[in-house]
Parts: structure tokens; C-alpha cells; sequence
């Protein structure tokens, strides 16, 4: 077990470098210059723009711009931004929290209403309370998450007046409430509609019959023997779903006025501050990493048959 | 059991994740920030400044509002476009060449530091250094020695422009190049503000934390969410604040800030986004702002193109007459901008009404121009725009404008964002026209003429060149007084209707608007929503 787990942290580092060269070619490769664009429409001195560029390094070729990087990343150094001048440490510092308890906030929500509701559904299958549970997780699925942002910050806070429209106070998590829940949403649907399909699938399985017609409690049944074998592919689908959650946020970010990671690196995409970028899409791999790791630990959890040496 | 061994490993691992964000939410609890403020204060979105706040290296209009608050420089203007004198007492020039400034006494940094003609010719040869990379060092080359401290290339000579001259504590002289006689408007730009002794000592820690000699004290600056300024007892300027401080607020969208407004969260907003803009007024009823300001919306063609290379301004002009401008900023548009009817706006000095029909919509005259000028090449041209702006829906607009009224075709030529509609242009890639904007620097016609066309103008990247109109811009420069100069520059604008360097569309509006529990809200000449005088109810 410590074996494999060594052995996954350090195939990390290979994917780890040739991700972060991956983005930082991508970055170069758009067009746009980062320091002109910060000039904008009206005039500018091209003087001016040079010299930045030398200062910043941004004047050399992309390999050197790449190792100049990389050994201030050891350093534990994300470099400078172009335009703010402020250290991208402080920026990543500043947004990660919002998004990890926004996104903790969400999967809390998605594991524990989309599984619940898939157990109450799944196992009664084809009754009225399962076809309720399909229709509503069609509705979440089809609808696009800015519409359900915009309705229930209308709803809510603006019929209703039981919360603020948008976050003013991202620590308050009251507040986080609604944005979470329409992030949540669309992953809900997916995990309820999994989890009852995966245990109406295994309620007619052969251990099934067999934990039955030994006798077992009804509770021991379901609970240990169903759901672990049912949980497989939500668990799957749940650690992917942590990275989604934290990057593709940036719609309800933007209705509810979040500023999380992922309005982070689209500002930054847009204004070409290619190592803020490359910051974030690192970290963003690193929890991606992470994540299917422990996925892959919670195989063996929820599986005996499951060995990892 | 395996099992449990590694139910323990992953347990393991949660809490330590948990217990690491756990840390990241306390640490962020300090700084909290709550609706509406303390009392008293006044709350604009103004997102997060792009740059550190110095005057000389902030050109976008979200620093340029935090900066205005905590820095006055010599004079200001009326939203008339008249001169309006802060800290200074008088500008003055007998030539046109060489001006005099006279300080008020008795002003002051925030800091307590007295504000004088040192704190203004220091300030400036830093702002001007090449060293320094300042973002609007090109604003001070008009003064003598600017070429020393400021050289194209290599490193500067000097770290004084022999240009500045301090007569006594509170009389400066500035020397130019040369005759320049709108030379007073230009230091109406917030660049133009003087600095502290202590901004030598760190400049990158001033930018954080700014000293100034405006309205307002910096408070605290929590990133990407608030700017928080106070109102300062001891100013003595006309501007003086009217409320008790500012929180310029961050909003990820103008949606979100929109929301905030109406339901109270939120005082005023500088502009509302096209999902409101339709009931904007019904919903903020006397809050609505609705006003035009000193900006222009053109398209240039690029007449290095093929397209455009060579081409008779009958067809410029022809083209001009085929855009339905009236209904495309009622509709479209939203009414948001008023149509041009020249290249100057209305707002800055010098505006006149040019007695032509070129900017009129008349399908059958832009026919018969574009015929007698030959026709636009290949019967085809292109419209290049950014797409993160807002700029599709009237861009398709007028193109379709013009293939209805003349049979020409035009399509958009849309780039992913500004940064790379930018590039294409400096880089001379323009297949077609642009989308070109202005807002003006200074509410003066020549801001809009000699910017933007004269051959040797850092902004013209349409590559416009022609000798007349630069012969004429050179003379108006020349002019003995202001009025002379404006006057020939109206003359320039006369001409340029022959030659067309653009196709003007359309001037700015600015749609914001305020909430119920602020009063007084005006704007000034570029546009922005003068929070100084923003009273509380």
C-alpha cells in the first residue's frame, strides 16, 4: 500500500513537468503581447515597452523563459504579474480559498443529496418516486447553469429576500449558499442518476440473493453489502468532478460574483499573463492528481477484491 | 483487513485536506467586507486597478478613478471642458513655449508634507525616465530634455529634463520643444500629479499604499475585492469631498454589480450592462444617468491594405453615407451612443457642426460616390473587432447597412480578445477597417485630430499619411494663442471630410445610475462619475 502510494506520487513529477511545458508553449503560441496589451487603445510608447519586456524576461527565447520558470517554481517562486506587478503567490493565495470552499462546499452538497436521492430512487425502481427522480434530474441536466443562477438569485434573494444577491463576504457561508448549490447542480443530477442506476442494477445481483437468503439485517444489507459495490463509479465520477467544480466555475462565479480560481485564470487568459496561468493550471493538475489518487484508494476501500501492492 | 488499513490512509488524507482549508478560511476572515460600508461612505464598482497606483502608470479608467481620488494635480476641468484650477493658482505662457506655474500655498500631502514646485518637477522627471517604465512617460515629451532622460533606445543621459525650472516654493517654469499651445489641457491628466519624499524611498510599496494631495486618504486595499479611501478634512481644493470616503468595489460582471445596485448593496454604477440596459431607467427611475461624454467610435480603414491602399476617399465617404446610424443606435445599440456628425465630439473645445451630409445616411448618393471612386476592390471588405468587448452585434449591424444601401459586401473579422485585435493592428495585419475608440485626454479638438492622423502619431494604425493634413496640424500647433490653434485644428477637421481617415460612427453615452440612498451624482468630460460629489441622504 505505501509502495504504490510512493510509487503514484512520484510518476507526479513526469506528468507534473510536461504539463506545466505543455501550457506555458500554449500561452506562447497565442497571439497577443501581454505588456502592449496592457497599454490598450490610446497612444503608447513602444520605448516604454521594450523595456518592461527586458526587465520581465519576456524578450527571451521560449526555452530560457521556460527554465527561468521553472527554477523559480523550485524556489517556491510563481514570479511577478505582468501588469499588477504583484507577486503570483498573493494572487493564487488570495482566490484558492474562495474556490476550495465554495467547491467543498458544492461536493458536500453533490455526495450527499445526489447519493441519497439515488438510494431512495434505486431501490424502488420504475415506482412514482423514481420516474419524480428522473424528470428532475433531466430538468438539472438540460438546463443551463446560468439560467438556474439567474432564477434562483431572483427567487431568493430578490422575491424572497433571504439572502444577498451576490457575495459580498466570502467567508460568510450563508452567503456561499446559493452559488454552491447552483454549481452543485448539474454534478447532483449525474451522481443521483448513477448511484440509482448502479443499485437498481446490483439489487438483482446473485450476493444479493445470497446476503438475503442468509438472513442478514435489512440495514447490514444495503448499507454494506449494495452500497459498496453500487458506490464504484460515483466515487469515480466524484473525483473528477472535484476538479471540474473548481475551474469550470466561472459562470456562477460571475453571477454571483465570486472571485475564485476560475475567473483568476481567465482574467489572466484574456490578458495574457501567461505565468499566472500556468501557476494555476499546474495547481489545478496537482489536484486532479491528487484526486484520482485517492480515487483510486477508495477503490480498495469500497472493494475487498480490490489489492493494491 | 487491506480494507480498513487504507480506509485509514484516505480518512488520513481528508483531514489534512479539510484542516489546510480550514486554515486558508481564517486567515481570510480578518479582512472582511460588508455591504454597504461605514457610514457615511459611498460605494462605486470599480474593479481592481491593473496596475500599482501611481499617476504616471495608470491609463485604464478603473485605476484612474482611485487615483483621481488620492491625487489633485495643477488644474481640472468642468464638464463644459473648461479649465478648472486645483492646486495650481495659475498656468500661464506669453509664447506658447515656456509656461508658468504658480501654486497655491498652504496644500499639503496626506502625510503633512507641503506640496511645492519640487514635489512637481521631482515627480515628473521620474515619471518621465525610461528607467522607470512608466506606462504614460510619453505625456512629458513635449518638454525640453525629455530625449535625455527619455531615449528611444540605450540608457538615459540625464535624470533631469533641463525643461523644468523651479523658480521659487511655489513658481515653476516648463520649457518645450516647442510651441504648443494647448500645452495647459494636457496637465489636466491625472499623470500630471506631483509626489511625496516618501515615494523615492520605495516606490513599489507606494504603489500599494499612495500618498496623495487629493480629496481623499488611502485606507486599505484588499485585492481583487475593495479600495477603501477616506475623506480628507485638511483639502483645499474645489473637488473637496462631499461624502465621507469611497469603496470602489470589485464585480466579477456589470450584471452582478447591477444586482448589488438595485437591491441596495451597492450606490452607484458606472455602467449597466446591455441585459439591463432596457429597464434601467425604469428601475433606478431619477438614479438613471444617461449623458453623453468626449469619446468616438470609429471604423479605420487600414490603407496599407490591399483593400484600401490607394483608394479614393469618394469611396470613404461613400461608405460613411451607407450606414444607417440613427437606427442602429436605437436599435442595436440600445441608444447608448449618439451618431457622429464629425471627428470631433461634442464636449471638447472646438466641436463644430461641419456642414456636409457625408455622415447622413442616403443609400442612392453612397451608391453613386462609391461608383465614381471606382468601387471598393473585389467588391469586399472586412471589419476587424474584438469579440470580448460587446462589438459583434453592431458590427454585423452596419455591415449589413452597407450591402443593403450599395451592394458592397463587408463582413466582421472577429479577433478571440483585445489583446490580439491589438496586436494585429501594430503589427500592420489589418485586412480591411478596424473598430478604432478614443476618449479624450483632454477635452481639446486637437486631442482628436493630431492623435490619431497626423503621420507621425503613435495611435494612427491605419497608417493614415498625407502631407496637406500634416502641413495644417503642424501650423495649428504654432498658433500664438489657444483660440488660434483650436480654429485652424477646426479647419484641419474641414479637411479631413475630403480625405476620410476614418469613418466616424458614433459618440460615447455613459448609462450608469445610482441608488436611492445617494444624491448629486455627476459626470465629467471622459465619462467618469465624479464620486467627490456624492452626497449621502
Amino acid at each position: 500500500m505505501g509502495r504504490y502510494v510512493a510509487r503514484r506520487l512520484l510518476q507526479m513529477i513526469p506528468v507534473f513537468i510536461g504539463s506545466t511545458l505543455l501550457i506555458f508553449c500554449m500561452m506562447y503560441a497565442l497571439p497577443g503581447d501581454p505588456v502592449r496589451a496592457m497599454m490598450g487603445d490610446q497612444a503608447y510608447d513602444p520605448a516604454v515597452v521594450a523595456s518592461i519586456k527586458k526587465e520581465l524576461g519576456l524578450d527571451q527565447p521560449l526555452l530560457q523563459q521556460y527554465v527561468n520558470y521553472m527554477t523559480g517554481l523550485l524556489q517556491g517562486d510563481f514570479g511577478t504579474q505582468i501588469a499588477s506587478q504583484r507577486p503570483i503567490k498573493d494572487v493564487i493565495l488570495d482566490a484558492f480559498p474562495v474556490t476550495i470552499r465554495l467547491t467543498l462546499f458544492a461536493f458536500i452538497f453533490v455526495s450527499l443529496v445526489g447519493i441519497g436521492l439515488g438510494i431512495v430512487a434505486g431501490l424502488r425502481p420504475d415506482t412514482l418516486r423514481d420516474r419524480g427522480l428522473l424528470t428532475l434530474t433531466l430538468f438539472l441536466v438540460s438546463m443551463p447553469s446560468f439560467v438556474l443562477g439567474f432564477l434562483l438569485q431572483y427567487q431568493f434573494a430578490f422575491k424572497w429576500q433571504v439572502t444577498t444577491p451576490t457575495v459580498t463576504d466570502s467567508t460568510d457561508f450563508s452567503q456561499l449558499m446559493l452559488p454552491a448549490i447552483v454549481l452543485a447542480s448539474l454534478s447532483l443530477a449525474y451522481v443521483a442518476r448513477l448511484t440509482r442506476t448502479s443499485i437498481a442494477e446490483n439489487l438483482r445481483s446473485d450476493y444479493m440473493r445470497t446476503a438475503v437468503a442468509k438472513g442478514l439485517p435489512r440495514r447490514r444489507v444495503i448499507g454494506v453489502h449494495l452500497m459498496r459495490n453500487s458506490l464504484i463509479p460515483v466515487v469515480t465520477f466524484l473525483g473528477i468532478e472535484v476538479g471540474n467544480l473548481m475551474t469550470g466555475a466561472i459562470v456562477t462565479e460571475g453571477i454571483f460574483n465570486v472571485r475564485g480560481i476560475g475567473l483568476e485564470i481567465y482574467d489572466a487568459l484574456s490578458r495574457r499573463e501567461g505565468a499566472t496561468v500556468v501557476g494555476i493550471a499546474s495547481l489545478m493538475v496537482l489536484i486532479y492528481l491528487a484526486a484520482s489518487l485517492i480515487v483510486d484508494l477508495l477503490y480498495a476501500v469500497l472493494d475487498p477484491r480490490i489489492r493494491y501492492a | 483487513m487491506r480494507g480498513a488499513k487504507s480506509a485509514k490512509w484516505v480518512a488520513g488524507a481528508i483531514v489534512v485536506a479539510l484542516a489546510a482549508t480550514a486554515c486558508g478560511g481564517n486567515g481570510d476572515g480578518e479582512g472582511k467586507s460588508k455591504g454597504s460600508g461605514p457610514a457615511g461612505y459611498v460605494s462605486i464598482d470599480v474593479g481592481e486597478p491593473q496596475k500599482p497606483l501611481i499617476p504616471a502608470d495608470t491609463n485604464e479608467t478603473l485605476g484612474s478613478y482611485v487615483i483621481q481620488s488620492l491625487f489633485t494635480q495643477l488644474l481640472d476641468f468642468d464638464a463644459k471642458g473648461n479649465i478648472v484650477y486645483t492646486n495650481a493658482e495659475s498656468v500661464t505662457s506669453d509664447d506658447s513655449k515656456t509656461w508658468t506655474v504658480k501654486l497655491k500655498k498652504g496644500w499639503k500631502f496626506h502625510n503633512g508634507e507641503e506640496v511645492t514646485s519640487k514635489s512637481y518637477i521631482d515627480a515628473w522627471n521620474w515619471y518621465a525616465n525610461i528607467k522607470n517604465n512608466q506606462q504614460n512617460s510619453f505625456w512629458f515629451q513635449d518638454i525640453k530634455g525629455y530625449d535625455d532622460v527619455h531615449p528611444e533606445k540605450g540608457e538615459p543621459k540625464a535624470d533631469k529634463m533641463s525643461g523644468l525650472k523651479a523658480v521659487d516654493d511655489h513658481t515653476f517654469t516648463i520649457e518645450l520643444k516647442y510651441t504648443m499651445p494647448y500645452f495647459n489641457y494636457k496637465l489636466g491628466y491625472t499623470t500630471w500629479a506631483p509626489l511625496p519624499k516618501v515615494f523615492y524611498d520605495d516606490p513599489k510599496a507606494f504603489g500599494q499604499k499612495p500618498v496623495g494631495n487629493g480629496p481623499y486618504t488611502f485606507e486599505k486595499w484588499e485585492h481583487k475585492k475593495l479600495i477603501q479611501v477616506k475623506a480628507w478634512d485638511d483639502y483645499q481644493g474645489p473637488n473637496k469631498a462631499k461624502n465621507k470616503g469611497v469603496l470602489f468595489k470589485n464585480y466579477t460582471t456589470v450584471e452582478a454589480a447591477y444586482k448589488d445596485l438595485v437591491s441596495g448593496n451597492l450606490d452607484m454604477i458606472r455602467q449597466v450592462g446591455p441585459t439591463d440596459l432596457p429597464k434601467y431607467k425604469q428601475d433606478l427611475g431619477d438614479g438613471a444617468i444617461d449623458q453623453p461624454y468626449a469619446a468616438l467610435q470609429t471604423l479605420t480603414p487600414a490603407f496599407y491594405s490591399k483593400t484600401f491602399k490607394d483608394i479614393d476617399p469618394k469611396v470613404l465617404q461613400g461608405l460613411s453615407m451607407a450606414i444607417d446610424r440613427d437606427t442602429i443606435t436605437k436599435t442595436v445599440l440600445n441608444n447608448t451612443r449618439t451618431p457622429a456628425k464629425g471627428f470631433t465630439p461634442p464636449g471638447v473645445k472646438g466641436y463644430q457642426n461641419l456642414d456636409t451630409d457625408v455622415f447622413t445616411y442616403n443609400p442612392a448618393k453612397a451608391k453613386k460616390l462609391i461608383q465614381e471612386g471606382g468601387g471598393v476592390p473585389g467588391n469586399k471588405f472586412t471589419i476587424q473587432y474584438n469579440t470580448d468587448g460587446g462589438h459583434k452585434e453592431w458590427v454585423t449591424a452596419v455591415c449589413e447597412s452597407i450591402r443593403k444601401a450599395t451592394g458592397v459586401d463587408c463582413v466582421g473579422d472577429p479577433k478571440p480578445d483585445f489583446a490580439t485585435d491589438l496586436e494585429a493592428r501594430d503589427n500592420d495585419q489589418v485586412k480591411g477597417m478596424y473598430r478604432g475608440g478614443w476618449v479624450a485626454d483632454y477635452p481639446v479638438n486637437a486631442n482628436f485630430m493630431k492623435e490619431l492622423y497626423h503621420t507621425t502619431a503613435e495611435a494612427n494604425n491605419g497608417r493614415f499619411s498625407n502631407k496637406e493634413i500634416d502641413g495644417l496640424m503642424n501650423k495649428a500647433d504654432n498658433a500664438k494663442s489657444l483660440d488660434a490653434s483650436v480654429k485652424a485644428f477646426q479647419e484641419v477637421e474641414k479637411k479631413l471630410v475630403d480625405y476620410m481617415p476614418a469613418i466616424p460612427l458614433w459618440y460615447y453615452r455613459i448609462n450608469g445610475g445610482h441608488g436611492k440612498n445617494v444624491g448629486n451624482v455627476n459626470v465629467d468630460f471622459h465619462g467618469d462619475l465624479e464620486v467627490w460629489g456624492a452626497t449621502t441622504k
